[in-house]
């Protein structure tokens, strides 16, 4: 069973988030930093973790662990930041994620692709694009651009 | 290619449109200043004649519906009258919405068949009738256009008309005349063939000319001169000189050269004479060869040749030197670049202090004054004076006095005011509302203003200045004035101001600013709704600027803004909390000094500090933005002017002055309190840029809401 909207065999980014495998889109991923010094800015939630330099640029990073509930993201030699280019309201902006560590690149064909189911993932549904297989093991296909839509960032930002 | 020359059209017409509406403007003040209704014609024959070239049809037709009727009032047929100027004003208004269709687009006709029907009307009767405009005209246009785009070329012409050409009827001298029309013509009269004073028949013509004409217009429209002539006179067209001609660098032909070339002298009579090795030209003259005009005609040709390739050199050069188009988005690379210039020159500064060594330090510091030179440059680069925006003001305030049925005059100073483009763009807005508001609100209808023994006449007066790294904008009106009691008593109704506090006339107008606050009870087309003033606020803070209202109530109000030239690069002091580093900017602070424990105990836990005699609130940021650590024995207190009021922002350490390199945070931090950007330093780490006036604001919401 495939999901609707992925119709081609893809490359998906494979990372861990505490115990967990995630995968990501490719083509949405600009680079991946070694974890750097993060400046905290002030009066935002926790999950929001500060921004970075990158060559110039100031680039926010968020805590994924944080945003799916799970407990601060510690410093290890693996911690880094994965950045990614979302489109929020028809922008394209820059993020920063940070993640335990980066697993591998994996092409995965749309029949090996389920829907989420809509109880048991202790996420937000609208989260997750579908369950790839690798190997053996079940990885969740994160949806970047609605993990980190204007109204999940900036209406926290504002409350 | 097609799709590039479309695109400057469009952005030259624009510009040709803002010229238009300032002419009319300014017309409108001297209607009968020829200068202006020249540039009235001029601007608008432009746009039509290129329209046409670049397939804006529609554009060219229109355009030449009110050029006609410009044309008339060149010639001096008709005056400028008022509805002359509402129509014209209104036919730019239609050029611009047409100018902003694609080519695919349907069009709306109905407002410029309006217009056009409009200025018929004005016409007088009669002065049309013999010519109908309509199509034919601007059918012709494109290729005029080219004509003139065409590149010039130089033609050698030998001009030699039959004996007997006077008895025809025909007069050399006026087709010469014609020929100096076409371009830059130099004339040399031949008269060898004039015979001796006792053989001269007076109705002949003896004379023949050589003419060099340097001209952009084909060879085609040379002939056309001699058309009527063609038979009665020996013609020779020669094309000499043109810009596509690549041996510009050896100099034009030698003398001799073009006497052979001509037929006038033989390659071996040339060669003969030349080895008498005297001057070329007078060795011909003294052997007989050539006569003494023939030798002058070459030497015309071989200077104006030489003249016109020096100018064709120079011209370029000329234009390059005087302005470039180029394209914004370059600008913005170029700001960003001197940005990390400055900010990596930060670090260098940083390492070589930390080195010692001389040699090091002294190359840092030369890198130092040039990165500020550099950056002093490119931001000056961006520098637009802020006039045109002024004009469109002009227009606004005569449309909206029209309106109103006010009398409304508007008086601008320093339109030469330079400020950052992006500044330009933003004050745009708050600009809009103030002004309308003034209009609305502050200047009072004819009879109320005779009845207050003013003139019957309002005055808007909108004026910029330059003001250490601001410029101050004040919009002044002779109106009403603000209503202070009126402010005061709604701002207390909407719980924004306690009725008994004893408050300044400063405060109480800072009211005006808060949003939704209108004390009109009627909301008119043009305001009272409340939120102009807010948008003002917002934009203007947008800004890092800082806002002034003083009024007095029955002669006028006058509102001053303060906005910082650019927005790219401030000086700003940099400051510790914890391990964290903070900037605020420097233009907004005027001292430091030093918060003990002792002070802080003497405060009782209120937020004072006593500086020099005086009472200064203070905001901890250590505590406002939740930062863990111990407070150091010894803490500083920045003390920042915020509208006028002085308030203190208390930080564990003060570093020092900082070049600040504006980035923006990104949309996700977009609102975020008291902090607008981020900034580089020297060691790559990311400094929050501190905004005193939100940070003031916030703690003052924050304490009201406690008590």
């Amino acid at each position: 069973m495939s999901v609707a909207g992925i119709s081609e065999t893809l490359q998906y980014l494979t990372f861990k988030l505490d115990d967990e495998v995630f995968a990501l889109d490719v083509s949405k991923v600009r680079e991946i930093l070694e974890i750097t010094n993060i400046t905290k800015v002030p009066q935002t939630p926790d999950f929001m973790r500060g921004v970075i330099n990158l060559r110039g640029s100031v680039v926010p990073v968020i805590d994924m662990r944080l945003k799916f509930g799970m407990s601060a993201t510690e410093q290890t030699v693996n911690t880094c930041i994965i950045v990614v280019e979302i489109n929020m309201d028809g922008e394209t902006t820059i993020l920063g994620a940070l993640a335990d560590s980066v697993q591998e690149v994996v092409e995965m064909e749309p029949e090996s692709i389920e829907p989420a189911p809509h109880i048991g993932t202790k996420l937000n549904t609208d989260f997750i694009k579908g369950m790839g297989k690798v190997d053996a093991n079940f990885v969740m296909l994160l949806d970047i651009d609605k993990v980190f839509s204007s109204a999940e960032l900036t209406d926290i930002v504002t409350t | 290619m097609m799709e590039q020359t479309i695109i400057t059209y469009r952005e030259e017409a624009g510009e040709l449109l803002a010229e238009l509406e300032t002419s009319l403007l300014e017309l409108e003040e001297t209607p009968d200043d020829s200068d202006l209704i020249n540039r009235v014609f001029r601007a608008m024959h432009t746009i039509k004649g290129s329209g046409a070239m670049f397939g804006f049809d529609e554009i060219a037709t229109f355009t030449h519906e009110v050029e006609t009727v410009f044309d008339l009032v060149r010639n001096g047929k008709m005056t400028v009258s008022k509805r002359l100027l509402d129509l014209t004003l209104k036919s730019r208004d239609h050029i611009c919405y047409l100018l902003s269709m694609s080519a695919d687009e349907a069009v709306d006709r109905r407002d410029g068949d309006e217009i056009i029907a409009g200025l018929r009307q004005l016409v007088p009767h009669g002065v049309l009738s013999q010519k109908s405009p309509g199509n034919v005209a601007v059918i012709q246009l494109p290729q005029l256009s080219g004509d003139e785009l065409a590149e010039e070329k130089t033609w050698r012409i030998r001009f030699h008309p039959e004996h007997n050409i006077l008895m025809c009827g025909t007069n050399p001298i006026s087709l010469i005349n014609e020929l100096r029309d076409l371009g830059v013509a130099h004339v040399v009269a031949q008269i060898d063939e004039v015979p001796p004073l006792s053989e001269i028949v007076s109705e002949q013509c003896y004379i023949y000319w050589d003419i060099i004409l340097t001209t952009s217009r084909g060879e085609d429209a040379i002939r056309d001169v001699f058309i009527f002539v063609d038979d009665d006179c020996d013609l020779k067209i020669e094309l000499i000189d043109s810009s596509g001609l690549i041996d510009r660098n050896e100099g034009y032909k030698k003398l001799g050269d073009i006497l052979v070339e001509r037929g006038d002298l033989s390659p071996v009579e040339m060669q003969k004479v030349l080895q008498l090795q005297k001057r070329f030209g007078e060795l011909l003259v003294e052997q007989g060869v050539v006569s003494p005009e023939k030798v002058q005609s070459a030497l015309v040709e071989q200077q104006h040749v030489k003249s016109v390739r020096k100018e064709r050199s120079e011209a370029p050069q000329q234009e390059a030197a005087a302005s470039i188009r180029v394209p914004a988005e370059r600008l913005d690379q170029l700001i960003n670049l001197v940005g990390e210039m400055v900010t990596v020159q930060a670090h260098l500064t940083q390492v070589s202090m930390a080195g010692g060594d001389p040699v090091f330090i002294a190359i840092s510091e030369e890198v130092e004054r040039l990165t500020n030179e550099l950056r002093d440059t490119a931001l000056n680069i961006r520098m637009l004076p802020i006039g045109s925006t002024f004009s469109k003001f002009k227009r606004l305030v005569r449309d909206l006095s029209g309106e109103l049925g006010k009398e409304i005059d508007m008086e601008t100073h320093g339109a030469e005011t330079e400020l950052d483009k992006t500044v330009i763009e933003k004050l745009n807005d708050p600009l809009v509302h103030i002004i309308r508001n003034s209009i609305d609100h502050g200047i009072e209808m004819p009879a109320v203003r005779t009845a207050a023994g003013k003139p019957s006449a309002g005055t808007v007066f909108l004026g910029a200045e330059h003001s250490g790294d601001s410029v101050l904008i004040t919009i002044r009106d002779d109106g009403g004035g603000l209503d202070r009691d009126a402010i005061r008593a709604k701002a207390v109704e909407r719980g924004l101001l306690s009725a008994t506090a004893e408050l300044t006339d400063r405060e109480i107008f800072a009211q005006i600013f808060a949003p939704g606050f209108s004390t009109a009870s009627k909301v008119t087309s043009v305001s009272g709704r409340g939120v102009g003033m807010d948008v003002v606020k917002r934009g203007i803070d947008g800004l890092r600027g800082t806002i002034g209202v003083e009024s007095v109530q029955g002669k006028g109000t006058t509102i001053t803004l303060k906005i910082p030239l650019t927005l790219a690069i401030i000086e700003s002091l940099l400051v510790k909390i914890g391990t964290d580093h903070f900037v605020l900017p420097l233009a907004m602070i005027e001292e430091c000094v030093e918060l003990s424990r002792g002070d802080v105990a003497a405060a009782h836990g209120r937020n004072v500090a006593v500086v020099r005699g005086s009472l200064t609130p203070y905001i901890s940021l250590r505590e406002q933005f939740g930062i863990a650590g111990e407070r150091p024995d010894i803490e500083q207190i920045v003390i920042a002017s915020v509208q006028g009021v002085r308030i203190g922002f208390v930080v564990d350490f003060v570093v020092g002055e900082h070049q600040t390199v504006i980035k923006p945070l990104g949309r996700i931090y977009q609102d975020v309190k008291g902090i607008s950007g981020a900034t580089i330093l020297g060691d790559g780490t990311v400094a929050l840029i501190l905004d005193p006036i939100v940070l003031s604001r916030e703690a003052a919401l924050a304490e009201s809401a406690q008590l």
